[in-house]
Protein backbone atom coordinates (compact mmCIF):
# COMPACT_ATOMS: atom_id res chain seq x y z
CA UNK A 1 0.00 0.00 0.00
CA UNK A 2 1.56 3.34 -1.17
CA UNK A 3 2.14 6.22 1.54
CA UNK A 4 -0.37 7.96 -0.49
CA UNK A 5 -3.23 5.02 0.25
CA UNK A 6 -2.19 4.40 4.05
CA UNK A 7 -2.66 8.67 4.65
CA UNK A 8 -6.24 9.16 2.78
CA UNK A 9 -8.07 6.00 2.54
CA UNK A 10 -9.19 6.10 6.32
CA UNK A 11 -11.24 9.35 4.80
CA UNK A 12 -13.95 7.44 3.69
CA UNK A 13 -12.81 3.69 2.19
CA UNK A 14 -11.66 2.05 5.58
CA UNK A 15 -12.81 5.37 8.21
CA UNK A 16 -12.62 4.57 11.36
CA UNK A 17 -15.53 5.17 13.14
CA UNK A 18 -17.64 4.45 9.84
CA UNK A 19 -16.69 1.50 8.88
CA UNK A 20 -14.08 -0.07 11.41
CA UNK A 21 -16.52 0.95 14.08
CA UNK A 22 -13.93 1.80 16.32
CA UNK A 23 -14.29 4.70 18.90
CA UNK A 24 -17.79 5.45 19.03
CA UNK A 25 -18.00 6.55 22.50
CA UNK A 26 -16.10 9.55 22.41
CA UNK A 27 -17.76 10.19 19.03
CA UNK A 28 -21.22 10.38 20.26
CA UNK A 29 -20.22 11.94 24.06
CA UNK A 30 -18.79 14.86 23.23
CA UNK A 31 -20.62 15.55 20.86
CA UNK A 32 -23.32 18.06 22.22
CA UNK A 33 -21.29 21.33 20.94
CA UNK A 34 -19.11 21.68 18.17
CA UNK A 35 -16.00 23.09 20.23
CA UNK A 36 -14.92 19.95 22.48
CA UNK A 37 -15.37 17.96 19.60
CA UNK A 38 -13.12 19.80 17.70
CA UNK A 39 -10.57 19.83 20.69
CA UNK A 40 -11.12 16.12 21.34
CA UNK A 41 -10.35 15.52 17.62
CA UNK A 42 -7.11 17.61 17.76
CA UNK A 43 -6.28 15.66 20.71
CA UNK A 44 -6.64 12.64 19.22
CA UNK A 45 -5.11 13.20 15.97
CA UNK A 46 -1.75 13.85 17.93
CA UNK A 47 -1.86 11.17 20.53
CA UNK A 48 -2.86 8.85 18.00
CA UNK A 49 0.61 9.87 15.13
CA UNK A 50 2.97 9.87 18.18
CA UNK A 51 2.07 6.83 19.70
CA UNK A 52 1.90 5.01 15.84
CA UNK A 53 5.61 6.50 15.52
CA UNK A 54 6.76 5.34 19.05
CA UNK A 55 5.85 2.03 18.91
CA UNK A 56 6.55 1.39 15.31
CA UNK A 57 10.31 2.56 16.28
CA UNK A 58 10.20 0.22 19.10
CA UNK A 59 8.10 -2.55 17.73
CA UNK A 60 11.00 -4.85 17.29
CA UNK A 61 12.19 -4.84 20.99
CA UNK A 62 8.73 -5.69 22.24
CA UNK A 63 7.93 -9.09 23.75
CA UNK A 64 4.54 -10.34 22.48
CA UNK A 65 3.24 -11.34 25.93
CA UNK A 66 3.02 -8.48 27.19
CA UNK A 67 3.26 -5.90 23.74
CA UNK A 68 -0.65 -5.08 24.96
CA UNK A 69 0.82 -3.71 28.63
CA UNK A 70 3.47 -1.57 26.75
CA UNK A 71 1.10 -0.28 24.56
CA UNK A 72 -1.18 1.11 26.93
CA UNK A 73 1.26 2.55 28.69
CA UNK A 74 3.06 4.56 25.84
CA UNK A 75 -0.24 5.52 25.05
CA UNK A 76 -1.08 6.54 28.70
CA UNK A 77 1.80 8.52 28.77
CA UNK A 78 1.05 10.68 25.55
CA UNK A 79 -2.86 11.13 27.00
CA UNK A 80 -1.61 12.46 30.78
CA UNK A 81 0.88 15.16 28.68
CA UNK A 82 -2.32 16.17 26.52
CA UNK A 83 -4.67 16.73 29.33
CA UNK A 84 -1.97 17.91 31.27
CA UNK A 85 -1.66 20.73 28.45
CA UNK A 86 -5.37 21.33 28.21
CA UNK A 87 -6.02 22.29 31.36
CA UNK A 88 -2.97 24.66 31.15
CA UNK A 89 -4.12 26.36 27.86
CA UNK A 90 -7.93 25.37 27.57
CA UNK A 91 -9.48 24.68 30.78
CA UNK A 92 -13.31 25.57 29.60
CA UNK A 93 -12.92 23.10 27.35
CA UNK A 94 -11.53 20.55 29.49
CA UNK A 95 -14.06 20.98 32.16
CA UNK A 96 -16.74 20.15 29.21
CA UNK A 97 -14.58 16.89 27.94
CA UNK A 98 -13.98 15.58 31.88
CA UNK A 99 -13.11 11.94 31.79
CA UNK A 100 -13.57 12.05 27.71
CA UNK A 101 -9.64 13.15 27.35
CA UNK A 102 -8.71 10.25 29.94
CA UNK A 103 -10.74 7.74 28.09
CA UNK A 104 -8.60 8.01 25.11
CA UNK A 105 -6.49 5.68 26.41
CA UNK A 106 -8.99 3.44 26.25
CA UNK A 107 -10.23 3.86 22.35
CA UNK A 108 -10.19 0.92 20.56
CA UNK A 109 -8.95 3.24 17.68
CA UNK A 110 -5.44 3.37 19.34
CA UNK A 111 -5.24 0.39 20.28
CA UNK A 112 -6.85 -1.03 16.82
CA UNK A 113 -3.91 0.84 14.80
CA UNK A 114 -1.01 0.04 16.85
CA UNK A 115 -2.04 -3.35 16.82
CA UNK A 116 -2.79 -3.46 12.82
CA UNK A 117 -0.54 -1.03 11.58
CA UNK A 118 2.69 0.16 13.63
CA UNK A 119 3.39 -3.09 15.11
CA UNK A 120 4.44 -4.49 11.48
CA UNK A 121 5.10 -0.73 9.71
CA UNK A 122 8.28 1.59 9.52
CA UNK A 123 7.87 4.90 11.70
CA UNK A 124 6.96 7.25 8.61
CA UNK A 125 4.13 5.20 7.28
CA UNK A 126 2.85 4.95 10.93
CA UNK A 127 2.68 8.64 11.35
CA UNK A 128 0.73 9.00 8.79
CA UNK A 129 -1.60 5.97 9.01
CA UNK A 130 -2.02 7.95 12.77
CA UNK A 131 -2.77 11.22 11.23
CA UNK A 132 -5.16 10.02 8.62
CA UNK A 133 -6.91 7.59 10.98
CA UNK A 134 -7.07 11.12 13.34
CA UNK A 135 -8.44 12.64 10.54
CA UNK A 136 -10.97 10.36 9.96
CA UNK A 137 -12.18 10.35 13.06
CA UNK A 138 -12.46 14.27 13.67
CA UNK A 139 -14.28 14.55 10.34
CA UNK A 140 -17.39 12.23 12.15
CA UNK A 141 -16.56 14.22 15.16
CA UNK A 142 -17.28 17.70 13.50
CA UNK A 143 -19.99 16.75 10.87
CA UNK A 144 -22.11 15.10 14.41
CA UNK A 145 -21.14 18.08 16.39
CA UNK A 146 -21.89 20.50 13.46
CA UNK A 147 -25.86 19.11 13.15
CA UNK A 148 -26.31 18.74 16.94
CA UNK A 149 -25.19 22.07 17.90
CA UNK A 150 -27.04 23.82 15.17
CA UNK A 151 -30.02 21.86 15.25
CA UNK A 152 -29.98 21.68 19.41
CA UNK A 153 -29.18 25.09 20.32
CA UNK A 154 -29.34 27.02 17.14
CA UNK A 155 -25.64 27.91 17.48
CA UNK A 156 -22.22 27.24 16.09
CA UNK A 157 -19.08 27.22 18.18
CA UNK A 158 -21.29 29.37 20.97
CA UNK A 159 -22.14 32.25 17.97
CA UNK A 160 -25.71 32.61 16.98
CA UNK A 161 -26.38 31.16 13.68
CA UNK A 162 -30.12 31.09 13.30
CA UNK A 163 -31.40 34.39 13.12
CA UNK A 164 -34.14 35.83 15.60
CA UNK A 165 -36.80 36.58 13.01
CA UNK A 166 -37.08 32.69 12.36
CA UNK A 167 -37.16 32.27 16.39
CA UNK A 168 -40.43 35.06 17.09
CA UNK A 169 -41.95 33.02 13.68
CA UNK A 170 -42.21 30.47 15.97
CA UNK A 171 -39.05 28.14 15.40
CA UNK A 172 -37.76 26.13 18.57
CA UNK A 173 -34.60 24.50 18.80
CA UNK A 174 -34.86 20.67 18.63
CA UNK A 175 -33.71 20.03 22.41
CA UNK A 176 -33.94 16.20 21.50
CA UNK A 177 -30.58 16.94 19.62
CA UNK A 178 -28.43 18.14 22.82
CA UNK A 179 -29.46 14.73 24.39
CA UNK A 180 -27.31 11.53 24.11
CA UNK A 181 -29.68 9.43 22.64
CA UNK A 182 -29.91 11.60 19.92
CA UNK A 183 -25.84 11.16 18.45
CA UNK A 184 -26.67 7.93 17.56
CA UNK A 185 -29.62 8.86 15.44
CA UNK A 186 -26.85 10.83 13.87
CA UNK A 187 -23.69 8.82 13.97
CA UNK A 188 -26.52 6.30 12.14
CA UNK A 189 -27.69 8.50 9.27
CA UNK A 190 -24.21 9.61 8.41
CA UNK A 191 -23.77 5.61 8.39
CA UNK A 192 -26.93 5.39 6.40
CA UNK A 193 -25.28 8.11 3.51
CA UNK A 194 -22.04 7.11 3.71
CA UNK A 195 -23.38 3.20 2.33
CA UNK A 196 -25.63 4.28 0.49
CA UNK A 197 -23.01 5.89 -2.15
CA UNK A 198 -20.00 3.21 -1.40
CA UNK A 199 -22.36 -0.12 -1.87
CA UNK A 200 -19.57 -2.44 -1.10
CA UNK A 201 -19.42 -1.63 2.37
CA UNK A 202 -23.05 -2.80 3.19
CA UNK A 203 -23.43 -5.61 5.12
CA UNK A 204 -26.05 -8.16 4.03
CA UNK A 205 -27.34 -10.32 7.16
CA UNK B 1 -29.33 3.38 52.48
CA UNK B 2 -27.58 6.04 50.00
CA UNK B 3 -25.40 3.25 48.77
CA UNK B 4 -28.63 1.43 47.67
CA UNK B 5 -29.61 4.62 45.80
CA UNK B 6 -26.39 4.88 44.29
CA UNK B 7 -26.71 1.51 43.27
CA UNK B 8 -30.10 1.64 41.36
CA UNK B 9 -29.04 5.10 39.83
CA UNK B 10 -26.13 3.43 38.61
CA UNK B 11 -28.28 0.60 37.21
CA UNK B 12 -30.82 2.98 35.39
CA UNK B 13 -30.12 6.78 35.03
CA UNK B 14 -26.34 6.85 35.02
CA UNK B 15 -26.46 3.64 33.37
CA UNK B 16 -22.82 3.54 31.12
CA UNK B 17 -24.08 2.47 27.58
CA UNK B 18 -27.27 5.05 27.74
CA UNK B 19 -26.57 7.77 29.60
CA UNK B 20 -22.35 7.88 28.76
CA UNK B 21 -21.91 5.25 25.62
CA UNK B 22 -18.77 3.79 27.64
CA UNK B 23 -17.89 0.19 26.06
CA UNK B 24 -19.66 1.06 22.83
CA UNK B 25 -17.09 -0.46 20.96
CA UNK B 26 -16.98 -3.76 22.40
CA UNK B 27 -20.85 -3.40 22.91
CA UNK B 28 -21.58 -3.20 18.98
CA UNK B 29 -19.54 -6.33 18.10
CA UNK B 30 -20.72 -8.52 20.41
CA UNK B 31 -24.37 -7.51 20.48
CA UNK B 32 -25.01 -10.16 17.81
CA UNK B 33 -26.44 -12.79 19.68
CA UNK B 34 -27.51 -12.84 23.14
CA UNK B 35 -25.18 -15.87 24.74
CA UNK B 36 -22.00 -14.24 23.86
CA UNK B 37 -23.38 -10.80 25.21
CA UNK B 38 -24.42 -12.26 28.24
CA UNK B 39 -20.70 -13.84 28.48
CA UNK B 40 -19.20 -9.98 27.98
CA UNK B 41 -21.80 -8.59 30.42
CA UNK B 42 -21.12 -11.08 33.17
CA UNK B 43 -17.34 -9.92 32.72
CA UNK B 44 -17.74 -6.86 32.69
CA UNK B 45 -19.44 -6.65 36.11
CA UNK B 46 -17.28 -8.40 37.61
CA UNK B 47 -13.96 -6.43 36.48
CA UNK B 48 -15.87 -3.41 37.36
CA UNK B 49 -16.79 -4.49 40.32
CA UNK B 50 -13.49 -5.26 41.15
CA UNK B 51 -11.51 -2.32 40.18
CA UNK B 52 -13.51 0.17 41.24
CA UNK B 53 -12.87 -0.61 45.11
CA UNK B 54 -9.28 -0.94 44.19
CA UNK B 55 -9.00 2.35 42.49
CA UNK B 56 -10.76 3.86 45.03
CA UNK B 57 -7.87 2.50 47.65
CA UNK B 58 -5.41 3.71 45.35
CA UNK B 59 -6.71 7.18 45.03
CA UNK B 60 -7.48 7.56 48.27
CA UNK B 61 -4.05 6.35 49.73
CA UNK B 62 -1.96 7.29 47.26
CA UNK B 63 -2.72 9.38 44.51
CA UNK B 64 -5.08 12.36 45.89
CA UNK B 65 -3.58 15.67 46.87
CA UNK B 66 -1.60 15.04 50.16
CA UNK B 67 -2.98 11.43 50.65
CA UNK B 68 0.34 10.43 51.59
CA UNK B 69 -0.14 11.95 55.15
CA UNK B 70 -0.39 8.52 56.60
CA UNK B 71 3.34 7.55 55.57
CA UNK B 72 4.70 11.04 57.26
CA UNK B 73 3.41 14.37 58.02
CA UNK B 74 6.28 15.76 55.47
CA UNK B 75 4.51 14.37 52.58
CA UNK B 76 0.93 16.55 53.14
CA UNK B 77 1.95 18.75 49.94
CA UNK B 78 2.30 16.01 47.85
CA UNK B 79 0.06 15.37 44.70
CA UNK B 80 0.00 12.94 42.38
CA UNK B 81 -2.92 13.06 41.04
CA UNK B 82 -1.50 13.34 37.65
CA UNK B 83 -0.39 9.77 37.62
CA UNK B 84 -3.78 8.72 37.77
CA UNK B 85 -4.47 7.56 34.61
CA UNK B 86 -1.57 5.49 34.13
CA UNK B 87 -1.68 4.12 37.83
CA UNK B 88 -5.86 3.13 37.10
CA UNK B 89 -4.79 1.11 33.23
CA UNK B 90 -2.02 -0.32 35.13
CA UNK B 91 -4.44 -1.49 37.61
CA UNK B 92 -7.05 -2.56 35.35
CA UNK B 93 -4.71 -4.16 33.00
CA UNK B 94 -3.17 -6.83 35.41
CA UNK B 95 -6.01 -7.35 37.08
CA UNK B 96 -7.41 -8.73 33.95
CA UNK B 97 -4.54 -10.39 33.49
CA UNK B 98 -5.01 -12.16 36.93
CA UNK B 99 -8.22 -12.74 36.95
CA UNK B 100 -8.05 -14.58 33.45
CA UNK B 101 -5.45 -16.86 35.25
CA UNK B 102 -7.16 -17.62 38.58
CA UNK B 103 -10.42 -18.55 36.49
CA UNK B 104 -8.82 -20.61 33.94
CA UNK B 105 -6.97 -22.55 37.19
CA UNK B 106 -10.38 -22.45 38.93
CA UNK B 107 -13.27 -22.42 37.31
CA UNK B 108 -12.71 -24.12 33.87
CA UNK B 109 -16.22 -23.96 32.35
CA UNK B 110 -16.52 -20.29 33.53
CA UNK B 111 -13.32 -19.73 31.67
CA UNK B 112 -14.06 -21.70 28.53
CA UNK B 113 -17.46 -19.77 28.18
CA UNK B 114 -15.43 -16.03 28.97
CA UNK B 115 -12.42 -17.07 27.57
CA UNK B 116 -12.35 -14.90 24.44
CA UNK B 117 -13.91 -11.70 26.27
CA UNK B 118 -11.19 -11.43 29.47
CA UNK B 119 -8.31 -9.73 27.56
CA UNK B 120 -10.62 -8.07 25.39
CA UNK B 121 -11.79 -6.12 28.88
CA UNK B 122 -8.30 -4.25 29.61
CA UNK B 123 -9.19 -1.98 26.90
CA UNK B 124 -13.12 -1.78 27.82
CA UNK B 125 -13.66 1.97 27.93
CA UNK B 126 -16.68 1.27 30.61
CA UNK B 127 -13.90 0.00 33.22
CA UNK B 128 -11.84 3.03 32.62
CA UNK B 129 -14.97 4.85 32.75
CA UNK B 130 -16.31 3.75 36.11
CA UNK B 131 -12.85 4.64 37.88
CA UNK B 132 -12.37 8.11 36.47
CA UNK B 133 -15.96 9.03 37.59
CA UNK B 134 -15.11 7.80 40.74
CA UNK B 135 -12.43 9.92 41.23
CA UNK B 136 -14.57 13.20 39.70
CA UNK B 137 -17.45 12.70 42.27
CA UNK B 138 -15.12 11.96 45.03
CA UNK B 139 -16.80 8.85 46.72
CA UNK B 140 -16.62 8.69 49.95
CA UNK B 141 -16.10 5.49 51.07
CA UNK B 142 -15.09 2.01 49.97
CA UNK B 143 -18.91 0.78 49.89
CA UNK B 144 -19.78 3.49 47.70
CA UNK B 145 -17.22 2.92 45.01
CA UNK B 146 -18.30 -1.05 45.40
CA UNK B 147 -22.00 -0.16 45.09
CA UNK B 148 -21.20 2.46 42.12
CA UNK B 149 -19.21 -0.22 40.43
CA UNK B 150 -21.34 -3.43 40.71
CA UNK B 151 -24.58 -0.73 39.38
CA UNK B 152 -22.58 0.45 36.52
CA UNK B 153 -21.54 -3.25 35.69
CA UNK B 154 -25.15 -4.31 36.16
CA UNK B 155 -26.52 -1.65 33.63
CA UNK B 156 -24.16 -2.46 31.23
CA UNK B 157 -25.08 -6.19 31.10
CA UNK B 158 -28.39 -4.94 31.31
CA UNK B 159 -28.08 -3.02 28.47
CA UNK B 160 -26.28 -5.18 26.23
CA UNK B 161 -28.47 -8.09 26.97
CA UNK B 162 -31.53 -6.16 25.83
CA UNK B 163 -30.35 -4.61 22.74
CA UNK B 164 -28.97 -8.30 21.41
CA UNK B 165 -32.43 -9.95 21.74
CA UNK B 166 -33.32 -7.15 19.95
CA UNK B 167 -31.23 -7.35 16.97
CA UNK B 168 -30.95 -10.92 17.07
CA UNK B 169 -34.96 -10.42 15.75
CA UNK B 170 -33.92 -7.38 13.55
CA UNK B 171 -31.60 -9.68 11.65
CA UNK B 172 -34.32 -12.53 11.49
CA UNK B 173 -37.52 -10.94 10.83
CA UNK B 174 -37.10 -7.29 9.65
CA UNK B 175 -36.49 -6.29 6.41
CA UNK B 176 -34.13 -3.40 7.14
CA UNK B 177 -32.89 -1.16 4.48
CA UNK B 178 -29.93 -2.26 2.55
CA UNK B 179 -27.17 0.45 4.19
CA UNK B 180 -28.41 0.70 7.63
CA UNK B 181 -27.84 -3.22 7.95
CA UNK B 182 -25.33 -4.40 10.63
CA UNK B 183 -24.22 -2.17 12.78
CA UNK B 184 -26.61 1.08 11.43
CA UNK B 185 -30.09 -0.25 12.88
CA UNK B 186 -28.38 -1.39 15.80
CA UNK B 187 -26.67 2.67 16.60
CA UNK B 188 -30.61 3.09 16.37
CA UNK B 189 -32.18 0.24 18.43
CA UNK B 190 -29.54 1.36 20.91
CA UNK B 191 -31.23 5.16 20.73
CA UNK B 192 -34.46 4.15 20.87
CA UNK B 193 -33.28 2.01 24.04
CA UNK B 194 -31.96 4.80 25.28
CA UNK B 195 -34.99 7.23 24.90
CA UNK B 196 -36.49 4.82 27.05
CA UNK B 197 -34.11 4.57 29.54
CA UNK B 198 -34.75 8.45 30.09
CA UNK B 199 -38.10 8.37 31.42
CA UNK B 200 -35.96 6.61 34.81
CA UNK B 201 -34.47 9.90 35.30
CA UNK B 202 -34.90 11.28 38.66
CA UNK B 203 -35.73 7.91 39.93
CA UNK B 204 -35.13 7.98 44.15
CA UNK B 205 -35.73 4.92 46.69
Amino acid sequence: MSNKNVFFNPFSKSNPVLVQILGICSVLAVTAKLEPAIVMGLSVIAVLAFSNVIISLIRNTIPTNIRIIVQLVVVAGLVVIVSQLLEAYAYDVSKQLSVFIGLIITNCILMGRLEAFAMANRPWPSFLDGVGNGIGYSIILVITGFFRELLGSGTLLGYQVIPQCLYDAGYVNNGLMILPPMALIVVACIIWAQRSYNKDLQENQ
Amino acid sequence: MENLNLFIRSIFVDNMIFAYFLGMCSFLAVSKNVKTAFGLGIAVTFMLTITLPINYLLNTYVLSSGALVWLSPEFADIDLSFLSLIVFIAVIASMTQLVEMAVEKYAPALYASLGIFLPLIAVNCAILGGSLFMQQRDFTSVGTALCAGAGWGIGWLLAITAVAAVRERVAQYSNVPAPLRGVGIAFIITALMGIAFMSFLGIKI
